[in-house]
């Protein structure tokens, strides 16, 4: 679990994020959306540390990470995977050396129970085909999911997506989706991801958070958000004529059941 | 005026920040020799042609040039050799030949680095706890470090080479001539001036392009300016160190 407590960020005189606090339960896939320039990349950087917050608390299991010392933090960071917007393998490594990568680093397992961990990875990501082939040679989609094999590859209790389906068509989008969700559930790991996809939000959002200039505008699931009166908030969602059209169909079938 | 020297001042210090964070134990040290490895492979003997092809030429050319416009009746034979060595050994191994790799080293390193910074792999790095600038920029250092002596005495060797086919090949001297002078009052020590010399230049030039590339923020339009600093002021800080260090050695 996560918790924010009265984040707030400033870059010299303008402030970024305005007072956050939320609570991302494990298990769970914790969506944050919002505008661009809403703030939630800022947010997101703030919680994996790549940001210093200017005031409040990131508490990683009761853990409050700002007042750790620098140790503390590299170590929680190996309790960490992240999901980049555009995957950022290391191009002068293959598939299988990229998801090794971790475990190289950070495990005492012997070479040949590191390959195996990594196997296992890939094949959990349906790539174990492509273990030797380099980041270059795959697609986007494949990409994303070495990225997401790579996240797993040390048993992270907190998975970080920063807008994984950027630049995916929608169809890998689904797969992408499904394959956090699916890795969330059974590895009951806090995931957050930064997203503005709407089917991302129908899809899997548990437990999602609207940013909107920097605070929190509005808190609920993804059953919630369809019925939400917060107009910024519909604004937002209804900005696509799909979800438009969701709506108008819904509002009909709500005055037929009147009727 | 001011705000220049606030402007180095601000970049030496953050290249201080950097350099103390790249000093520091290797987290594992089988990857770090694994990097070290691949490193003195891609910046040092990936090196080698280049550096042999050009101290064959310059060495030839140099013997040429010494023949024709220095030496005369009044002068003894073996000075073409000798000013050959001494200024293939003294200089342009060293000094010159250093300059050139910062070209092609520094312009490499700052690129790959900034790329890296670009297309977040470095932040990658952080966030699994990794020391991003110890793990990629300590192996370069060392291993250019490791490379360089062996690349400044193959340059030494391919002009010698290059003097030698003057002799064989043009006939611009005779090789008995050749081999006299460069034997004639011959210093070892000049020798280690040149490997010393080299440890520090190859030192500025991997740390050099490695912190303008570790700090690029934007784009490949960043990454192509910070690969240009990086050689120039690589290369400026080569010339000064070479002034001070020559004047220290040679004492």
């Amino acid at each position: 679990m996560i918790e924010l407590k009265n984040l707030h960020k400033s870059f010299e005189d303008k402030e970024v994020l305005k007072g956050i606090s939320t609570v991302f339960e494990s298990g769970k896939t914790n969506l944050i959306i919002g505008q661009s320039g809403s703030g939630k990349t800022v947010l997101i950087k703030n919680i994996v540390g790549l940001f210093e917050p200017t005031t409040g608390q990131i508490l990683y299991d009761g853990r409050n990470y700002v007042a750790m010392n620098k140790k503390e933090k590299t170590m929680l960071r190996r309790e960490m995977g992240m999901i980049f917007q555009n995957a950022a393998l290391f191009d002068s490594m293959s598939v299988l050396e990229n998801v090794m990568f971790p475990l190289d680093m950070f495990s005492n397992d012997t070479l040949r129970e590191r390959t195996k961990r990594a196997q296992f990875c890939l094949d959990r990501v349906n790539l174990i085909e492509a273990q030797n082939k380099y980041p270059g040679e795959i697609s986007g989609g494949m990409q994303k999911r070495v990225a997401i094999a790579r996240a797993i590859a040390l048993n992270p209790k907190y998975l970080f997506c920063d807008e994984p389906n950027s630049g995916l068509d929608p169809k890998t989008s689904l797969v992408i989706d499904e394959l956090i969700h699916d890795i969330t559930a059974e590895y009951n790991m806090t995931t957050i991801i930064n997203t503005h996809d709407m089917n991302s939000v129908m899809g899997i959002g548990e437990h999602i958070i609207y940013i909107f200039e920097g605070h929190k505008e509005w808190e609920g699931t993804k059953d919630e958000i369809i019925s939400s009166n917060n107009e910024r908030l519909n604004s937002f969602i209804f900005a696509s004529d799909l979800f438009r059209k969701v709506k108008e169909v819904e509002l009909k079938e709500e005055q037929e059941n009147k009727k | 005026m001011f705000n220049l020297i606030f402007k180095y001042l601000g970049a030496l210090g953050r290249y201080c920040i950097l350099m103390g964070r790249t000093f520091s134990r290797p987290e594992r040290m089988r990857m770090f020799l694994k990097q070290y490895v691949k490193e003195m492979s891609q910046l040092g003997v990936d090196s080698i042609g280049i550096v042999l092809l050009i101290s064959f030429f310059i060495g030839a050319v140099i013997c040429i040039q010494i023949k024709l416009n220095i030496q005369s009746p009044w002068m003894p034979r073996f000075v073409t050799g000798y000013t050959t060595r001494e200024i293939m050994l003294l200089e342009f191994s060293s000094s010159i030949m250093c300059l050139i790799l910062a070209g092609k080293v520094g312009s490499n390193i700052a690129s790959e680095i900034g790329t890296m910074r670009v297309t977040q792999q470095i932040d990658a790095l952080d966030i699994m706890g990794v020391n991003s600038a110890s793990y990629l920029i300590l192996p370069k250092i060392t291993a250019l470090v490791t490379m360089m002596p062996c690349l400044v005495t193959f340059s030494t060797a391919a002009g010698i080479i290059g003097a030698y086919a003057t002799a064989y090949l043009g006939h611009v001297l005779t090789a008995d001539d050749l081999t006299y002078g460069l034997h004639y009052s011959f210093q070892s020590w000049f020798f280690w001036c040149s490997v010393i010399k080299s440890l520090f230049f190859a030192f500025i030039i991997s740390s050099v392009a490695s912190f303008y590339g570790y700090q690029v923020e934007g784009g490949s339009i960043e990454v192509g300016k910070a690969s240009t600093n990086a050689v120039v002021n690589s290369s400026i800080l080569i010339l000064f160190s070479d002034l001070f260090l020559t004047q220290l050695l040679t004492k």
